[in-house]
């Protein structure tokens, strides 16, 4: 049962770690004026923007990261499943920062943000989220993570291309 | 003589067209749905395997079809407003927003009626299912994000770029019984192969779904009317209207 459990209790972990914290990614600098000279800068935004996830990845899923073994040990995972927890979540964590850099650009200053930025981008942290946890049960049953492991893996790749592009022109949008 | 292309992509241009196109789509739609729900009733046979309940398909299909499409043609629109700063693409984005999330609902639900007597169960998580339903959740987020923002400019960008961002969804959808294992059937019709069911099940199938293109149409095209009015309100076009004088002047 513990082992059951133990892959999807610590990816809702990870995402909910991630998502509580998405409406600081900007906020604080949208309200003392750094992000107005942020876009003013004549560096990229995208860059500043791929800067602000990982700042936030840094907070947020790194020390998740570090934790599965432990984690997973509590949950009596095996030592092969251990592995592939911490690599799921070491490829998984950083699209959840990815992902959330655009809701949080495009609610930035809203009324309401908090709640919205959680609708917006919960539908797009479900795939990322199943993939996840999928790993560990599908190492479990024997037939292998490769597959559930290479799949966040093309999720982080595209998603680390397009995700501070999308985020910054929705900054820009905000800022208007 | 030269064409004007972009005469229409006024809004108080288009309003006039669009008023034009309603009747015309809502009576198509109408027919087509009578002829549809007759073929589905009464013309198309019993299924060997599934007996009666295998006539949901003439909604749920159809349905399911709308909500892929209607979703790429809003993010298109979206996308094309983003780029070219036009203002009624963005108007047409904000107006199939309703419909698509309409139809995502009606395909999930009459997927779970069909769901329980074939499967045994209303709802799987299955790899079709989830991403529709995730179809569902960018449908309303865009809605959401829209009301949420009080400027529409910058609710027209700000949902531009979230209805391109979730557009990887929907090959997901469509691709799910294939790359996926999963309980929902794979693909009875395509283009490329011929269609693995009765023809008069085809043919009512295609007729309500040309019936939902029509429907969706006419209450678009209404809707995108309706915006116009609402953000062109201060203008001299909208004030001179006859069907606005006629019920005593405008409020503004």
């Amino acid at each position: 049962m513990l082992r059951m459990m133990a892959p999807g209790v610590v990816w809702v972990a990870a995402l909910l770690a991630s998502m509580l914290s998405l409406g600081r990614m900007f906020s604080g600098d949208y309200l003392d004026g750094t992000l107005e000279q942020m876009l003013l800068s004549p560096q990229s935004l995208s860059l500043l923007v791929l800067g602000k996830a990982l700042a936030h990845w840094l907070v947020t899923g790194v020390p998740l990261v570090l934790m599965a073994p432990v984690l997973g040990l509590q949950y009596n995972l095996p030592a092969d499943a251990l592995g592939v927890l911490t690599v799921s979540l070491l490829l998984g964590t950083p699209v959840l920062s990815l992902i959330g850099a655009i809701g949080a650009a495009l609610t930035l200053g809203l009324r309401g943000g908090g709640v919205l930025v959680s609708l917006l981008v919960l539908p797009l942290y479900i795939p990322v989220l199943i993939f996840g946890a999928g790993a560990v049960e599908a190492s479990a049953a024997g037939l292998g993570a490769g597959a559930h492991l290479s799949l966040l893996g093309a999720f982080l790749l595209v998603s680390l291309v397009l995700a501070p592009w999308a985020a910054a022109a929705a900054l820009r949008i905000s800022m208007e | 003589m030269t064409i004007n292309w972009f005469k229409y992509s006024s809004p108080a241009s288009f309003y006039f067209l669009a008023g034009k196109m309603i009747p015309l789509f809502a009576v198509a739609a109408a027919v087509l749905l009578a002829v549809g729900l007759y073929i589905s009733f009464f013309v198309a046979p019993t299924d060997a395997t599934q007996g009666e309940s295998y006539r949901i398909i003439f909604i749920h299909v159809p349905a399911a079809w709308m909500s892929m499409f209607l979703y790429v043609v809003m993010a298109s629109w979206a996308g094309i407003g983003l780029a070219f700063n036009t203002r009624l693409s963005c108007m047409m984005a904000t107006a199939i927003a309703p419909t698509g999330a309409m139809f995502t609902f009606i395909a999930l639900w009459t997927g779970a009626l069909w769901g329980k007597p074939t499967w045994g169960a209303w709802w799987v998580w299955d790899a079709r299912l989830t991403s529709e339903l995730i179809l569902l959740f960018l449908y309303i987020g865009f809605m959401s994000l829209q009301a949420a923002i009080d400027d529409p400019r910058r609710a027209d960008k700000a949902g531009a770029v979230l209805a391109l961002v979730g557009v990887v969804n929907v090959p997901i959808i469509y691709f799910s019984v294939k790359w996926w294992n999963t309980l929902h059937q794979g693909a009875s019709v395509s283009i490329t192969q011929s269609p693995k069911m009765a023809a008069t099940m085809l043919t009512g199938m295609l007729i309500m779904a040309l019936a939902c293109w029509m429907y969706s149409f006419a209450v678009i095209l209404s809707r995108v009317r309706s915006i116009i009015l609402e953000r062109e309100r201060h203008t001299q076009w909208v004030g001179e209207l006859p069907e606005l004088n006629k019920a005593g002047g405008v409020a503004q």
